[in-house]
């Protein structure tokens, strides 16, 4: 209630030229427009990925053209293609290095899940188990229009986060870790297999 | 232009006239392509690599391919017809002979010839079983371009060739233990449930 009076307020000044907003917004809209992604493609996705880039679909249009070749200086990291289990502690180093606050679009049926690849002997069965995803997108390989819509849904939560109280983002718990353990090479496959922290499954509650 | 086909035949009597002690046996492919190969022993399969290379009218100085196979042990079932006393007459009766054949693992070389633009000549290398007694000569030092495709067979079928310049894991990291192409492999079924989280072990 407290928040339509709010709006209805801000609405009322705006007819008489004057823009109020809060520090929040403000500060929420400028994050939302400069999103810069890692330069980082793993399988035919990436090709995707790339030709959403270039000038026919056009990824500047949203502030985020900027594809940069360091995890230092990348707020995104697009998750585009199969992840084999000999990729995968590289894929967490690299989230890790990445300052935060920092997100993660999980690209294609691979990314999400292993894709047609799931029973391959050397595929990860999804990346979020072992970092967090914001954003999933299926499809094999997804259009750029797709990859698209995932961009406008992750500027919609970044625009949505609070910067304080309860709900804010984990980045902004300072006990919450921003890395996360990267896996071991084992003698039949990683280990461990996922982190628990991460990984939260939908489970099928029988009875 | 495509590439001329050269029987096995004419490639075996070659070996065997350049080569002297040397064992060389044709495996019939009975498929429309009628691709057959020649086994090689061990003992004499770099000089006869070197011979089909060298040649001057082989010239096989391109070989496009190497692969493996697995073979499980199998068991054969045979009939066979004996003669015994039945109620006192000697009576014809038909018994199931099975006989267990070892498995074994073959490294297979696809061989052209850039020069007289003929091939392809199937090559082919038999460890004694799959388990202790692995070991093949490599042909690397004969034809480079099989270093990779070595290193691969050597990490997906676990044949160790000897000779190899350079033989380690290629693909799975050098940690890993199993070979995944070998027919009895099983991946890890571990990593598709969820642990659990409060207990940490696998539900179902």
């Amino acid at each position: 209630m407290e928040q339509d009076e709010t709006e209805a307020l801000k609405a009322e000044l705006r007819k008489h030229g004057i823009l109020t907003t809060t520090f929040e917004e403000l500060y929420n809209w400028g994050r939302k427009n400069s999103v810069w992604p890692l330069t980082f493609g793993l399988a035919c996705c990436a090709i995707e990925m790339i030709a959403t880039t270039m000038a026919r679909y056009d990824l500047a249009r949203f502030g985020a053209e900027v594809f940069r070749a360091s995890p230092r200086q990348a707020d995104l990291i697009i998750v585009s293609g199969t992840v084999t289990k000999k990729m995968a502690p590289q894929v967490v180093r690299l989230y890790n290095q990445m300052p935060e606050p920092k997100y993660v679009i999980a690209m294609g049926a691979c990314a999400i899940s292993g894709g047609p690849f799931r029973d391959g002997y050397n595929v990860l069965k999804g990346i979020d188990r072992y970092i967090p995803v914001d954003v999933h997108i299926p499809g094999c390989p997804p259009r750029p229009e797709a990859l698209i819509d995932a961009f406008m849904t992750l500027q919609k939560k970044i625009s949505e986060q609070q910067l304080t109280g309860e709900g804010r983002p984990r980045h902004l718990y300072a006990e919450l870790p921003s890395e996360f353990k990267v896996p071991d090479y084992g003698e039949h496959g990683l280990e461990p297999t996922e982190n628990a922290e991460v990984w939260n499954p939908l489970k099928v509650i029988q009875g | 232009m495509t590439a001329q086909t050269i029987s096995a035949e004419q490639v075996k009597a070659a070996i065997e006239a350049a080569v002297p002690g040397c064992r060389v046996e044709i495996l019939q492919n009975g498929s429309p392509s009628a691709q057959h190969s020649l086994v090689l022993d061990h003992k004499h399969a770099t000089e006869i690599a070197r011979f089909l290379r060298d040649d001057v009218e082989l010239r096989l100085d391109y070989c496009s391919n190497v692969t493996g196979v697995d073979w499980l042990d199998t068991e054969v079932s045979e009939k066979v017809k004996t003669k015994k006393l039945v109620d006192g007459v000697e009576t014809e009766v038909e018994e199931v002979k099975k006989t267990t054949v070892p498995g074994r693992l073959e490294a297979v070389y696809h061989l052209f010839s850039m020069e007289k633009k003929h091939g392809p000549v199937i090559v082919l290398l038999r460890t004694g079983n799959r388990t202790d007694d692995v070991r093949v000569p490599s042909l690397t030092p004969v034809w480079r371009s099989a270093e990779f495709q070595e290193r691969e067979v050597f990490d997906l079928y676990g044949i160790v060739f000897e000779g190899h310049p350079d033989l380690r894991r290629i693909l799975m990291w050098d940690e890993f233990a199993d070979h995944p192409m070998r027919k009895d492999y099983v991946p890890p079924a571990d990593d598709d449930e969820p642990l659990h989280a409060a207990t940490g072990e696998r539900e179902r």
